[in-house]
């Protein structure tokens, strides 16, 4: 304490400054940065004067169609088909990361086998193969194996293809959701479940109540990746053959009216409203799942 | 009381001051574990009696922590037999032959062993309160009500009442770690084991959590700690085991191990940390 008192030769903060002095420096000059934003700002300006000119945008389409009502009617489809698969996929990737991690063998082996066919395969040929699901099995028995049937279902008349789409696109999103999830519950510090073990909690409680919920943290962010990408991969449903989505609706509109490109530019907007939504649900439950990690990084 | 000699007492059950006979509260005989090639622990023998604290002290690695993760199972044990309360831990014996025991046996048996660990491991997902009622409600089918009120009285306990509603990371390691005591005692545990329970911690915080520990051993608590803190082994321990390289190299009152070591390795050992 006393070093400070001792030492004339520092300067003395000024009496009645109410502070210390505010450092006043010239700032840094950036010249690179403004090169680089007035060249910026006019290839953009150059761009849209093109865009607004070209008639091959035909904007007038673009304005009459961006709120038709087959159009919204599409987006509304698309919508259902990305919460309903990605719904699927949440759920069929939490069992199959659960089960890769179970100290059950047998279960370990379904999980791998799920994930090598379904990440294996490309998701257009998975989802033809569930447009030809009512022409491989024709009808469901259901009943007892080599045993009595109680009653049977004709494919075609059980299940549509909207729901085969969903189907098709959820089992294969699944595969990818397992390994988020996988990843993010073996971030889990071990400690973790040790605590849990040792106070007597089972395999499956210790996952549920406390792997699982420190494991969201880590599993939220790339799944909003993959919803937004599931939105977008909706547009492959044509495969299977299912016509409704967004982008198939906007392809089928334009092929009557021959304006492909501002009908594309519609279908683009609409997805990109869609994202920009769920970017925002994703900020929101990120902040939820950070709760009592503050120090782990909420924001990001 | 354990204080004499590890050897020739393998046999029965301790005789308590009514005459009855109960078992010891822990009760290890020759107890083996190995990973791999290494062999970790070379034939444990001791016993802790009803209420009594028991100080495993020795070099790192030496397998203080091995040892204590056996008596709850979290580590199988490849040779020996370990009991609890008279219950054999990990297996049950059926016609002379050992059977594996079920995970969900082996998880009631833990209830009764509570556990403190150096990085306190408290769920940080979880208020304090959820940290020490989480346990009672899911694995005794407590009441959300009567847990949390017990969960209050532990918090109290140790001193912490204030800090119910609080997330662990907003406290300090010393109230953490006292979170993580009440937590393991809110299955009511005949036993608690300590594996170096202030070694993570700054030194001003280390008399708190000792203070802690005293208590419940003055409370009548049986206690296993593995620990560095040679004034509380002293001060609060029956008995102190001196392990070295997977053996019990010395065991004894305090005063006798740690005041007069009879092994070179003991004193060598004692040089180092005193
Ligand atoms: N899971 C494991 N796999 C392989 N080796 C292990 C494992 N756990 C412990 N060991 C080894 O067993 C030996 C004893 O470890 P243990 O943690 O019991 O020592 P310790 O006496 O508690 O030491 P410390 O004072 O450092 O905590 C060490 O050599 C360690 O490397
Ligand atoms: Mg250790």
């Amino acid at each position: 304490m006393s070093a400070v008192n001792v030492d004339a030769a520092s300067p003395a903060p000024v009496a009645g400054a109410g502070g210390p002095h505010r450092i006043d420096a010239i700032p840094l000059r950036h010249p690179g940065r403004w090169t680089a934003a007035v060249v910026l700002i006019i290839a953009v300006a150059l761009f849209l004067y093109g865009a607004a000119t070209n008639p091959a945008y035909s904007w007038d389409y673009y304005a009459k169609y961006i709120f038709d009502q087959r159009i919204s009617k599409a987006a509304t489809v698309t919508l259902e088909l990305t919460v309903l698969s990605m719904i699927l996929a949440i759920l069929v990737g939490v069992l199959m990361a659960v089960m890769r991690l179970s100290p059950n063998a047998v279960l370990r082996g379904v999980s791998w086998t799920y994930l090598w066919i379904f990440r294996g395969t490309p998701v257009y040929v998975q989802l033809v193969l569930w447009g030809l699901f009512a022409t491989i099995y024709k009808s469901i028995r259901v009943g007892i194996p080599f045993g009595p049937t109680f009653f049977t279902i004709t494919s075609a008349d059980a299940i549509s293809v909207f729901w085969l789409a969903v189907i098709g696109l959820g089992l294969n999103e699944a595969a990818y959701m397992a390994e988020i999830v996988r990843a993010g519950i073996i971030s889990v510090n071990h400690g973790q479940i040790e605590a849990a073990t040792a106070l007597g909690l089972t395999w499956w409680q210790t996952m549920r109540h406390i792997t699982l919920p420190q494991a969201m943290r880590i599993i939220i962010p790339p799944t909003g990746n993959e919803v937004i990408s599931m939105l977008k991969t909706t547009s492959l449903v044509t495969a299977v053959p299912f016509t409704m989505d967004l982008y198939t609706r906007s392809r089928d509109i334009s092929a009557e009216t021959f304006t492909p490109i501002p009908l594309l530019l519609v279908a683009s907007t609409w997805y990109l409203a869609f994202t920009s939504v769920l970017m925002v649900g994703q900020y929101f439950l990120e902040k939820h799942f950070a709760k009592g990690l503050r120090r782990a990084g909420a924001h990001g | 009381m354990t204080t004499e000699s590890t050897q020739g007492r393998a046999g029965g059950p301790t005789v308590d001051g009514g005459g009855a006979r109960v078992p010891d509260m822990v009760r290890a005989e020759n107890v083996w574990k190995n990973y791999g090639n290494l062999d970790v622990l070379k034939g444990i023998s001791l016993r802790v009696g009803r209420g009594e604290v028991l100080c495993l002290i020795g070099p790192s690695g030496s397998g203080k922590s091995t040892f204590l993760r056996c008596i709850n199972h979290l580590e199988k044990v490849n040779a020996g037999r370990l009991w609890v309360d008279g219950e054999l831990i990990g297996y049950r014996e059926r016609g002379g032959a050992l059977h594996e025991m079920h995970p969900k046996d082996a998880a009631r048996q833990r209830r009764n062993i509570g556990m403190v660990f150096q990085q306190f491991n408290l769920f940080p997902h979880m208020t304090v309160l959820d940290n020490i009622t989480c346990a009672p409600v899911l694995t005794t089918g407590a009441k959300k009500p009567q847990a949390q009120q017990r969960a209050r009285e532990l918090l109290d306990r140790v001193g912490l009442a204030d800090k119910a509603s609080a997330y662990p990371e907003q406290l300090s390691g010393g109230q953490q770690q006292r979170v993580a005591i009440a937590r393991a005692l809110a299955l009511s545990p005949k036993l608690m084991l300590f594996d170096e329970p202030t070694s993570a911690l700054d030194p001003e915080l280390v008399g708190e959590v000792l203070d802690v520990m005293r208590d419940l051993a003055d409370a009548g608590m049986t206690m296993v700690v593995v620990t560095h803190e040679m004034g509380f082994a002293r001060e609060v321990a029956d008995t102190v085991a001196f392990m070295d390289g997977g053996v019990v190299v010395e065991m004894g009152a305090p005063g006798d191990v740690i005041g007069n070591p009879q092994h070179g390795r003991t004193r060598a050992f004692l040089s180092k940390v005193l």
